[in-house]
């Protein structure tokens, strides 16, 4: 019984920072139908983002996250530019071989920059854990699965309440109705893509001092981040939410109670189950983007 | 027409400048290593790299072997098996290496295999610890690094004195993370010691809380940890989150302690790593006035001085190599082949010699290096008290 709660709080933490993941990606695949293959590599630059504030420039913690999602937006936001709004009204594989070439070329960039070795991010948190009866959880994953909580919060409330985030809906829904009604397409492509490689860049930054930063840490990433969204629904930013958790827990539990070599496994089985029976995601029901 | 002439001759002008100029004493003798320089395990593949650059410049700065430079054509295998068979074959197809020096991984090593034995060229295995990989009958094979086996027997001795009472198990899921498991976990059931959990993580994976949860849940004394330096470092930081209290020994000799100390800090403290290399004290190994040198170039090339316990496998390949082309006298596959076996020297490591193992008649080859265990104590490197004199 103490096993599995503690396998259940491990589940959850996890699933915490899938969900901030998954949300970026479903977030611009809803709005641009842009199969984001680099995806990780932002949470990536947001972990080497966090390294070069914390360790290289000894800034507080909360100003290396500011920074990381700084640095995520706006790249986010060149690449819009520079490579995605050429070719809007092309077909989706074309798109996503542009995206496939984004992510070899920012993994290498990061290989040149950092290098093959793996750095530790320092973090303020005292490592010794918090307990509670048998259960035990560092209170940097702690802070990470709140934090992740309130951005994931102020997300949906970015989009379900200001101006920009109608705009956004609106564009989700119909993009040629928007276009009529004066919503500045162009523009809230850029914002949505930016907005969702920040996140990407901010679970980078929450999550690279509980692991380790390397140039490949976000090929791992990326799938959790796909397999998320399949679990939740295209475009459903609750469904991401949800699928997030989901997919943590599942993983925990089937390592910890099947087997830890077929760990990822587990989780790619629910995968296939949800597109056998409910191809559209878990929470297909549920409104989209939002 | 004059045209197409004229670019013709060009391109078979330019074809003829650029030809090696075959058996001259001026070309180099080149030498295959497939390292993984990218991906998951890019470290390590890239300081054996450099020991290998160490053993090149060296052995040129000596004049070469027979007269003839060496030269290294390193090819990346991305830390995947199925990239490292494809460069073999690219080594040995189009560059025409008569050795090889490769390929870390066991499950990359064992994947590149299959190719000598297609093409009939030899390869030095510096790292790989694997059991299967002398013993599936591959002529080509030739290992300097120690199979789990060897490196349970040589811990053996001291497990009374670690007070390993009942152990428990985590592992990379590869063919080395499996044969570790299974090559100490028999050696200490002989020894009496109780088995509790046996965990396996993906090379990639970065949460290994299932494991350590599942793990924690055994009363065991003692975790026998299997991976690279990457993993080991988040292993040893989530189960100081989660109070695994444990003795942790690391096996392989990739867990290279002095990165261990500045990444995971004070979880890795008190921890024992079995090494094949000691370059915090050289004057300890076999050949003192080697391991000095070597260490002092890698201090003087700026290379972290973390690398140096991967490092050194790079350097003792190349020079094993280099060996039997040089008793071999010519830089032709199957003369080196037949030399490896002549083959008689003492490395960083210490002394490298062939003997045969694997089914008769087609057995591969397996040297004896040394084997050493040190312990992090009070922020640094040291012998463990059992090992003092």
């Amino acid at each position: 019984m103490d096993q599995l709660l503690q396998h259940l709080v491990n589940g959850l933490v996890l699933g915490g920072t899938y969900a901030l993941l998954g949300i970026g990606l479903t977030l611009i695949f809803g709005l641009m139908s842009v199969v984001n293959f680099a995806h990780g590599e932002f949470y990536t630059l947001g972990a080497y983002a966090a390294f070069a504030t914390l360790a290289l420039a000894g800034l507080p913690f909360f100003a290396a996250l500011l920074v990381a999602i700084a640095a995520g937006a706006l790249l986010g936001a060149i690449c819009e530019r520079l490579l995605l709004r050429p070719l809007r009204g092309h077909s989706i594989d074309t798109i996503m071989l542009v995206m496939i070439g984004v992510w070899i070329a920012m993994q290498n960039a990061e290989l040149l920059t950092w290098g093959g070795v793996a750095r530790s991010i320092p973090h303020p948190f005292p490592t010794a854990p918090l307990t509670l009866g048998p259960l035990s959880i560092a209170p940097l994953r702690l802070f990470v699965v709140v934090t992740a909580a309130v951005i994931i919060a102020l997300a949906w409330l970015g989009i379900h309440t200001t101006r920009l985030g109608t705009a956004m809906r609106a564009t989700f829904q119909d993009r040629d109705t928007a276009a009529l009604m004066g919503v500045p397409i162009g523009r809230i492509h850029t914002i949505t893509f930016a907005f969702g490689s920040a996140l990407a860049a901010a679970a980078g930054a929450l999550l690279g001092p509980v692991f380790l930063a390397y140039p490949s840490m976000g090929d791992l990433a990326s799938l959790k981040a796909f397999s998320v969204v399949i679990l939740g629904g295209l475009g459903n930013l609750a469904g991401a939410t949800l699928g997030g958790l989901l997919l943590g827990v599942a993983e925990e539990l089937g390592a910890g109670y099947v087997s830890s070599g077929y760990r990822d496994a587990v989780g790619f089985v629910a995968i296939i189950l949800v597109l056998m029976f409910r191809p559209a995601g878990l929470f297909a029901r549920a409104e989209r983007i939002g | 027409m004059l045209k197409r002439l004229a670019s013709t001759a060009l391109v078979a002008l330019m074809t003829l400048t650029l030809l090696p100029a075959g058996g001259s004493a001026q070309a180099p003798i080149k030498i295959g290593v497939i390292e993984p320089l990218s991906g998951p395990v890019a470290a390590s593949g890239n300081y054996i790299r450099m020991g290998a650059e160490i053993a090149r410049d060296w052995i040129n700065a000596r004049g070469g072997v027979n007269g003839r430079k060496v030269e290294l054509v390193i090819e990346d295998n991305k830390s995947d098996p199925k990239e490292a068979a494809s460069a073999a074959e690219k080594l040995i197809v189009r560059d025409k290496v008569p050795a090889i020096m490769g390929a870390w991984g066991s499950s990359m090593t064992l994947a590149a295999m299959p190719k000598l034995e297609e093409y009939g060229v030899p390869m030095v295995v510096e790292t790989s610890s694997a059991a299967s990989i002398t013993k599936r009958g591959n002529p080509w094979v030739f290992r300097i690094s120690p199979p789990s086996e060897m490196e349970a027997l040589g811990l053996e001795q001291y497990v009374d004195r670690l007070g390993v009472k009942k152990a428990d198990f985590l592992a990379v899921n590869t063919d080395w993370g499996r044969g570790s498991i299974q090559a100490f976990g028999d050696m200490l059931k002989k020894k009496g010691v109780q088995i509790g959990a046996a965990e396996f993580m993906e090379q990639a994976a970065t949460d290994m809380n299932a494991q350590i949860t599942k793990i924690k849940a055994t009363g065991g004394d003692t975790l026998f940890l299997t991976t690279a330096v990457e993993q080991i470092t988040l292993v040893l930081k989530q189960g100081q989150e989660q109070r695994l209290t444990r003795k942790i020994v690391t096996t392989g000799g990739s867990s290279s302690p002095t990165q261990l100390i500045k990444q995971a800090g004070a979880a890795a403290e008190g921890s024992y790593h079995i090494v094949f290399f000691m370059p915090w004290f050289p004057e300890a190994m076999p050949d003192a006035k080697l391991a000095k040198a070597f260490v002092d170039e890698w201090n003087k090339r700026g290379h972290p001085f973390e690398g140096l316990t991967e490092g050194f496998r790079g350097h003792d390949g190349i020079a094993t190599i280099v060996e039997a082309i040089k008793t071999a006298g010519k830089d032709e596959p199957k003369a080196i082949q037949e030399a490896l076996w002549k083959v008689s020297f003492t490395g960083v490591n210490g002394p490298i010699k062939f003997e045969k193992d694997g089914p008769a008649g087609k057995e591969s080859g397996q040297s004896k290096p040394s084997i050493f265990v040190v312990q992090v104590r009070d922020g640094k490197v040291g012998l463990p008290d059992f090992m003092k004199k």
